[in-house]
């Protein structure tokens, strides 16, 4: 395999295989939370953290821990108890020392939790047999691709919501169209780098 | 074999140290102490900091109204926070008016207690009290609404107004895998402290509807906490104008109850409205009130009769009988409770015959 610079990750990550348009993790709180652009903007900056974060610790487990005593096998269930655990001591902590920040970001983390992108994240670089930098790279650029497309959709919320959407579609049902036809708009940077 | 062992072992002591470091962080990064809570500017709690002001208050058995149990949706949970209580939470703001913003309120479930806290609530809620009741009697009204007694354990009474509410709580059950508090109006007269009746429909889908109706039998225990609720009989001589439907009669058999046994003097009209003959209920009683009270009267009034109901009463909603009866709204005051667009219509009509809007007392339900 050829050796990627982590900077050409970085952008596939946000253009050519973001997580919500190529892989459609993180659906839940996208839809949910991406109803004002200032909102959103906090959840995805938060996801950012949160991914830079859990991508280290899970890499640090996966290659210093399960790889030694062969229990690769073992990634999801310890990835998932690990980010749960790191976003309880993140809130814990931010809650006491940061609360600014908590009121900012702080109440989307029990969302993020249980977003999928971030296990999405852990999963991705260890199939991809990322380099420690790498992983580091490719989980903020998932970070920034996710907020890229929750703000974006947010934007375009905001626009909807003044239209006369038929009613069976109104909320989650036009956001759903809306992102799918984002995610055909994402294709077109399929040309600018490709990752596995 | 043994990497089945090998890899229990590891997951185990993984979630160990998770465990161990989160526990850590509770003890030191969430200790926040003990703190102070003022209640009202006279009442002092010392309690452990760290939890959230529901549950706080709840230990200290001060029981503010929620539905939800403390997770942030039903929006009942709402409490003035004068000081100390940190600034209002996104996961707040949806259940929040303008006017609630205002008046400083909270809501208490996502409130944290961090350092001392001044609030403020109503003198009523220090009245509230938690009760492991028993289910006494059951009395079908109609096919879809039954008449509950509870009795309150020995040694326990309760003290409310007649209008005011008590919370039930739904236990799981079933195909019902969530706790919830419902609230329910109390019929029975204040008089009345060993029991309480309450008069609960039938909704389908509904929790605690379904768990009343469909499970719930005589000796079976519930778990009953009250009086809430600012709808009560007011004290004074103007003339009283009541309307109901459906289980709102709950509150108004509980006013007219109170009125009988203390023998007031005032003069009362009772519009109980609904939409089949079948739908009314205790009309028996309503006319023996009617020949024992001072100045009563009952008048139904139902909305879908046909030929063959033989009816002889008033046909249309209740505010269309209330149109018809009420001739000014001089020195009158009302008494409402029923569904959001019954109130509606009703408010409209009584502030079009001139009773002022702040003596228009109603239950939205």
């Amino acid at each position: 395999m050829i050796e990627l610079n982590p900077m050409i990750i970085f952008v596939a990550a946000i253009f050519t295989n973001n997580m919500i348009f190529s892989n459609f993790l993180g659906m839940c709180s996208y839809i949910a939370v991406s109803k004002e652009i200032s909102t959103s903007l906090g959840l995805g900056e938060a996801v950012t953290f949160v991914l830079a974060c859990t991508s280290v610790i899970n890499y640090l487990i996966y290659y210093y821990i399960l790889v030694p005593l062969n229990l690769e096998f073992l990634r999801f269930i310890i990835f998932i108890v690990s980010i749960a655990a790191f976003v309880q001591l993140l809130e814990m902590i931010l809650e006491r020392y940061l609360p600014n920040l908590y009121y900012a970001l702080g109440i989307f983390l029990p969302l993020i939790t249980v977003n999928c992108a971030i296990l999405g994240v852990s999963l991705f670089m260890i199939i991809r047999n990322y380099t420690f930098l790498q992983s580091f790279a490719f989980s903020i650029g998932a970070g920034v691709g996710w907020t890229l497309a929750i703000v974006a959709l947010a934007g375009i919320r905001q626009r909807i919501k003044l239209d006369s959407v038929p009613v069976g579609l109104r909320g989650p049902g036009i956001a759903l169209i809306t992102t799918g036809l984002m995610a055909l708009a994402f294709m077109g940077f399929s040309g600018i780098v490709q990752i596995q | 074999m043994n990497s089945i062992l090998v890899s229990t072992v590891i997951f185990t002591m993984m979630s160990a140290i998770f465990a161990l470091l989160l526990t850590i962080a509770d003890r030191t990064v969430n200790n926040y102490g003990e703190v102070k809570i003022t209640i009202n500017d006279e009442k002092e709690l010392n309690v452990k900091g760290g939890s959230s002001l529901l549950s706080t208050l709840i230990e200290e058995k001060i029981f503010i109204p929620s539905a939800c149990g403390g997770k942030g949706t039903c929006g009942y949970c709402k409490v003035e926070v004068q000081d100390g209580g940190g600034p209002i939470l996104a996961t707040e703001l949806p259940f929040m008016s303008e006017e609630d913003l205002a008046n400083h309120k909270r809501l208490s479930c996502q409130c944290k207690l961090k350092q001392d806290i001044k609030i403020h609530i109503p003198e009523e809620l220090f009245n509230v009290r938690e009760y492991d009741a028993v289910v006494e009697n059951i009395i079908d009204l109609t096919e879809t609404i039954k008449l509950l007694r509870f009795r309150l354990p020995e040694g326990a009474e309760i003290s409310f107004k007649p209008g005011q509410y008590v919370q039930l709580k739904a236990p799981l059950y079933e195909g019902n895998d969530e706790e919830v508090y419902r609230a329910y109006s109390i019929a029975s007269s204040p008089s009345n402290k060993k029991f309480l009746e309450l008069v609960i429909g039938y909704v389908s889908q509904g929790i605690a509807t379904t768990y009343v109706h469909r499970h719930l039998e005589i000796g079976d225990p519930v778990y009953i906490n009250g009086p809430f609720g600012d709808f009560y009989y007011q004290d004074n001589d103007r003339e009283m104008v009541m309307a109901a439907t459906g289980t709102g009669v709950a509150p108004i058999l509980s006013l007219l109850n109170y009125m009988k046994e203390n023998d007031i003097k005032r003069k009362a009209r009772f519009y109980f409205g609904a939409k089949k003959p079948e739908d009314l209920f205790m009309l028996d009683y309503f006319k023996e009130l009617e020949e024992t009270m001072y100045d009563f009267k009952f008048i139904p009034s139902l909305s879908r009769v046909t030929e063959e109901d033989n009816w002889t009463g008033e046909v249309g909603r209740v505010d269309k009988a209330i149109n018809k009866f009420l001739e000014d709204g001089d020195n009158k005051e009302a008494y409402l409770c029923g569904n959001a667009p019954m109130i509606d219509s009703v408010v409209q009509v009584l502030t079009s015959k001139g009773i002022p809007e702040e003596l228009i007392y109603y239950d939205k339900f």
